[in-house]
């Protein structure tokens, strides 16, 4: 698999490893996100299986060298199936003190640190609150630690070209690239390619950036800083076309194929919000796939924009996260009572209100569920990884538009921006979704129902003979016209609720990995998923009957949970909130389930859940 | 609408099977009666047209007119209205909103609607109260307004509908009266035929909670004088003798008399597409001034969805249409045997 652009033979030996966790950290200019993307790329075509974590700050241009301006991107690549981004991390490469400072304690014992000592300067040790230079006092005894000269190396190597410094210094991250491309083995040739892809428009950069990456490269392979390379080989991978995706961009995905699959245009309402905007960016990008990306005014004008189009006729979509899912309340409650297909998708970040908007969080699961006004139950979907977004996408659209109610979508930050492999479906093996709109006026009622879905008639403005209001104010049980008929309301609210519960019908059996029965159920929903699987997998590997299941419907619940549920002595919820699955899992099955609750704005360590499990094992 | 001209309506066509809810002498009649008068002149079939409303007594407009309908929620009916229209350019959307639904809650869905350049026709039903919730004063109430929510009189200066679409560009600006029968009428026909979106504010009596808010605009005796009717292309005069007018003084209008010296040809001219003097209009006020009714403005610019339907037909031709296959294959992609 390695390669050697020098055309050399690699002349060190190389040493092989299962997996690596690896981190880039540096200052938000510094390039950091760029550069994980290029080493996934690298990983993924070196036929390791991957899983990434970019961490950014909330602050766009945080001034250079301080604490909350680092950016950090970190990828988990193995020759086994990788579930998370990793844990600990058996390696660390610093572009800045301030980096080392804000990373350092995740690095593991005896762990890889590269770090450039030229910046190491007293300004930027008082800007990373340093009292002594770490370089220079013990603290870093306990790690590996390689002092690359990233910056005169890189100056050194692009001394040609003409460029002012400024420019050289941007092209650090890609001798960074380039060390720890030969360090662990990766073929640098894709991210050359890509470098001429990406710059070839102004080829001053494109040659900088080549220059950079085999520089570093050529440190690796051609000095004696580090004895051994690393070699983690291809992970046994089901057979298939990949591509590495991020949550927001198999969201975005999603609902673009739903479209095309029901031959409809999509049209998008949104306002933008982190971690949200990414969808609208990416759609906006699709508008020869008949998609329209209308930037509302608010949040409240994206659903309602969204409402309008579905009303219409085209699939409707609008993204948020929290804040702007409180906004959308009110709209979603009128969504529910014209029953018209909407899918309203909460990317969710750590609340309550700007929170830490950067970070990840499973707080508003009741919120989907409960928080509206009046009764106004809505399907509730979760995706589990970032692929798995695709799926919930498109299935959360299908069900909006069979069931004609608006269909709530949860992702996460997490999910929204890491990414792994995706075994590309065969579109042919996609559910269908066959829309039909109402034209025949004969026996014609707008609220007339189907006896399967008790969905309501669609029909398009514009259709002869099918003239008709609808309206926020509740309505007659066939004719839809106002009605406040007390017991009407009340076979309206019963009926609302009736048609969500049906969608049980929609739900493929529970999977459960694992042993059918035993000590231990670990229940989870949403990008839970890797850490919960990969801990539960350990256990099951040390002998014990532990076994998982994750929830893709949240509303409604899976018909054969509750047995499932009854099997197992101790049900474990683990959820990046305090306890909302937990509560809804109690109330319904009346099981005494405990939960794990981290709130951090950070995902769960597999270890984390992994220590839960066996304190659970043990009691 | 050349090709749907040929469709023969008639008044009754647009009336709808419900019971008309609104109080005995209610403005909101007069204003029901003028747009299904006009309607079937329009020649648009009848299920091409829309109304949507937000919330409010005014805004139960769409359950009375036999054609498609969205009664939606408070203020957002312009949010609604623009994604239906962006993606169904086809349909002949109007909007119906009050005084409180269009300025106050709904403020900002309308003035973004306006700025776009949506192809709405919306209809704002001014009686100067929340006449729904039971009489609260409004936005456009006068400072000082004794109502339910105000028994020492409001304390906020009240909104100039007509300076608000003004300030949010819109395409079309006109005012009228629910009690003048045929200058509703024309002033609706013109905005039916205006390309692009468009801004009606209509005075309109609550009698029930602000009766005669208007009067002074509407009593037989002394409307001439407190109107002054739009002409495009003529000298604003008005009076009961036609006597007097309105003439620039420097940056600012002035009401003058006409004789002693000055003639009709010193008075300002109507011109509706001149941006300047709709400013100027829209800030005549009384006391001091007459109150402008009619097209106060009227311009053409592309419209929202005409701009975002043909990025799309240039994205097709560009790309060709999409095709699933090579969406998912976009990107980094690579196969494992
Ligand atoms: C979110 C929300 N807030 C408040 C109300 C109560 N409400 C209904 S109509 C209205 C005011 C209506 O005033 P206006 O738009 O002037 O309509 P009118 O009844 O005068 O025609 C209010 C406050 C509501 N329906 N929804
Ligand atoms: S309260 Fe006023 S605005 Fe409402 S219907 Fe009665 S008269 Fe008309
Ligand atoms: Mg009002």
């Amino acid at each position: 698999m390695a390669t050697n652009p020098a055309g050399g033979p690699l002349q060190k030996s190389t040493q092989e490893r299962e997996s690596v966790v690896i981190r880039f950290a540096g200052d938000s200019g510094d390039g950091m996100q760029l550069t994980g993307t290029r080493f996934t790329s690298e990983s993924v075509l070196a036929g390791n299986d991957v899983g990434t974590l970019p961490d950014f700050p909330a602050e766009i241009r945080a001034p250079t060298g301080t604490l909350y301006g680092v950016s950090a991107f970190q990828i988990n690549f193995s020759n086994k199936n990788v579930y998370t981004p990793g844990d600990d991390l058996d390696a660390l490469v610093c572009m800045n003190p301030a980096a080392l400072k804000t990373n350092i304690a995740d690095l593991k014992q005896n762990g890889i640190l590269i770090v450039d000592p030229a910046e190491f300067t007293s300004a930027n040790l008082r800007k990373a609150e340093y009292e002594n230079n770490p370089l220079e006092d013990s603290s870093l005894d306990k790690y590996q630690v390689y002092q690359v000269e990233v910056t005169k190396m890189t100056t050194l190597a692009l001394k040609d070209t003409g460029l002012p410094n400024r420019s050289v210094m941007r092209s650090r991250n890609f001798f960074a690239l380039g060390v720890v491309s030969w360090l662990f083995n990766r073929p640098i040739e894709p991210t050359l390619e890509w470098i001429q892809q990406r710059f070839g428009k102004t080829p001053v950069v494109a040659e900088a950036n080549t220059l950079a990456i085999k520089g570093g490269y050529h440190l690796g392979e051609n000095t004696d800083m580090f004895a051994s390379s690393y070699e983690i080989k291809p992970a046994e991978i089901d057979p298939g076309t990949y591509r590495n995706i991020t949550g927001n961009s198999a969201t975005a995905l999603g609902f673009v194929i739903a479209s095309q699959k029901a031959g409809l245009p999509l049209f998008l309402g949104s306002y933008p919000i982190t971690p949200a905007s990414d969808v609208l960016h990416e759609l906006a990008e699709y508008k020869n796939y008949n998609v329209y990306t209308f930037q509302a005014e608010d949040e409240i004008a994206g659903v309602g924009a969204a409402l309008g189009a579905a009303f219409g006729g085209a699939l409707a979509i609008t993204t948020t996260s929290g804040p702007g899912m409180n906004l959308k309340g009110e709209t979603m409650g009128l969504a529910a009572t014209v029953e018209l297909p909407m899918v309203i998708t909460n990317i969710q970040r750590a609340g309550p209100s700007t929170g830490m908007p950067t970070k990840p969080e499973q707080t508003d699961l009741l919120q989907a569920i409960y928080g509206r006004h009046g009764e106004s139950p809505l399907p509730v979907i979760a995706a589990s990884t970032p692929a798995d977004c695709f799926h919930a996408a498109f299935e959360a659209a299908r069900i909006a538009m069979k069931y004609m109610t608006p269909v709530i979508l949860l992702t996460d930050g997490f999910l929204a921006n890491a990414s792994e492999p995706w075994l590309l479906p065969s579109v042919d093996d996609l559910p269908s979704i066959p829309v039909e709109f109402r034209t025949d006026p004969q026996g014609f009622f707008p609220y007339l129902r189907d006896e399967e879905t008790l969905a309501r008639p669609w029909v398009k403005p514009g259709t002869p003979g099918l003239e008709h209001r609808i309206g926020g104010i509740e309505k007659d049980y066939l004719t839809g016209n106002i009605s406040y008929a007390p017991a009407n309301h009340e076979q309206m609210v019963r009926v609302r609720h009736q048609k969500v519960a049906k969608i049980t019908q929609e739900i493929p059996p529970t999977q459960v990995k694992g042993p059918e029965q035993g000590k231990l159920l670990v229940l989870g929903w949403g990008s839970t998923y890797g850490a919960i699987a990969a801990a539960v997998e350990a256990a099951q590997a040390q002998g014990h009957t532990v076994a998982q299941a994750h929830l893709r419907y949240l509303n409604p619940l899976p018909a054969d949970l509750g047995e499932i549920l009854g099997r197992y002595e101790k049900v474990l919820v683990p959820e990046m909130n305090m306890g909302q699955l937990l509560k809804l899992i109690r109330a319904e099955y009346l099981v005494d389930a405990v939960g794990l609750n981290k709130i951090q704005g950070r995902p769960f360590k597999v270890s984390e859940v992994a220590t839960r499990i066996a304190r659970m094992l043990e009691d | 609408m050349s090709t749907e001209a040929a469709v023969k309506l008639t008044r009754k066509d647009f009336v709808s099977d419900q019971d008309v809810r609104w109080c005995p002498g209610c403005g909101d009649y007069a204003i029901l009666a003028q747009v299904q008068k006009i309607f079937p002149e329009l020649g648009i079939p009848k299920e091409k047209a829309v109304f949507i409303s937000g919330i409010g007594c005014s805004s139960r407009f769409p359950y009375y007119m036999n054609t498609y309908g969205f009664h939606t929620i408070h203020g957002r009916a312009p949010a609604i209205a623009t994604g239906l229209k962006v993606s169904r350019p086809d349909l002949h959307i109007w909007l119906v909103t009050g005084d409180g639904d269009g300025l106050s809650i709904g403020g900002n869905h309308l003035i973004h609607a306006l700025r776009r350049n949506v192809e709405l026709k919306i209809m704002l039903f001014n009686n100067r109260i929340y006449g729904l919730t039971k009489g609260q004063y409004s936005p456009t109430s006068e400072l000082g307004k004794v109502a339910k929510s105000t028994p020492m009189g409001s304390a906020d200066h009240p909104l100039n509908p007509i300076a608000l679409a003004m300030g949010a560009e819109a395409t079309f600006i006109a005012r009228s009266i629910d009690t003048e029968a045929k200058h509703q009428q024309e002033t609706l026909r013109r905005a039916a035929a205006h390309k692009g979106g468009a801004f009606i504010e209509i005075l309109q009596n609550c009698n029930v909670y602000n009766d005669g808010a208007w009067e002074y605009l509407k009593a037989k005796d002394s409307k001439a004088d407190t109107q002054l009717l739009l002409e495009h292309g003529q000298p604003m005069v008005f009076g009961k003798n036609k006597d007097r007018g309105i003439r620039l003084n420097g940056l600012t209008p002035e009401v003058v008399t006409i004789g002693n010296g000055v003639s009709t040809s010193d008075l300002l001219v109507h011109d509706e597409h001149d941006q300047t003097l709709a400013y100027l209009l829209g800030r005549m006020t009384p006391p001091n001034f007459p109150t402008p009714v009619g097209i106060l403005f009227s311009t053409e610019r592309p419209t929202i969805e005409s701009l975002m339907n043909q990025q799309i037909q240039d994205a097709i031709e560009k790309s060709g249409p999409g095709n699933i296959e090579t969406l998912l294959r976009r990107g980094d992609v690579w196969s494992v045997e």
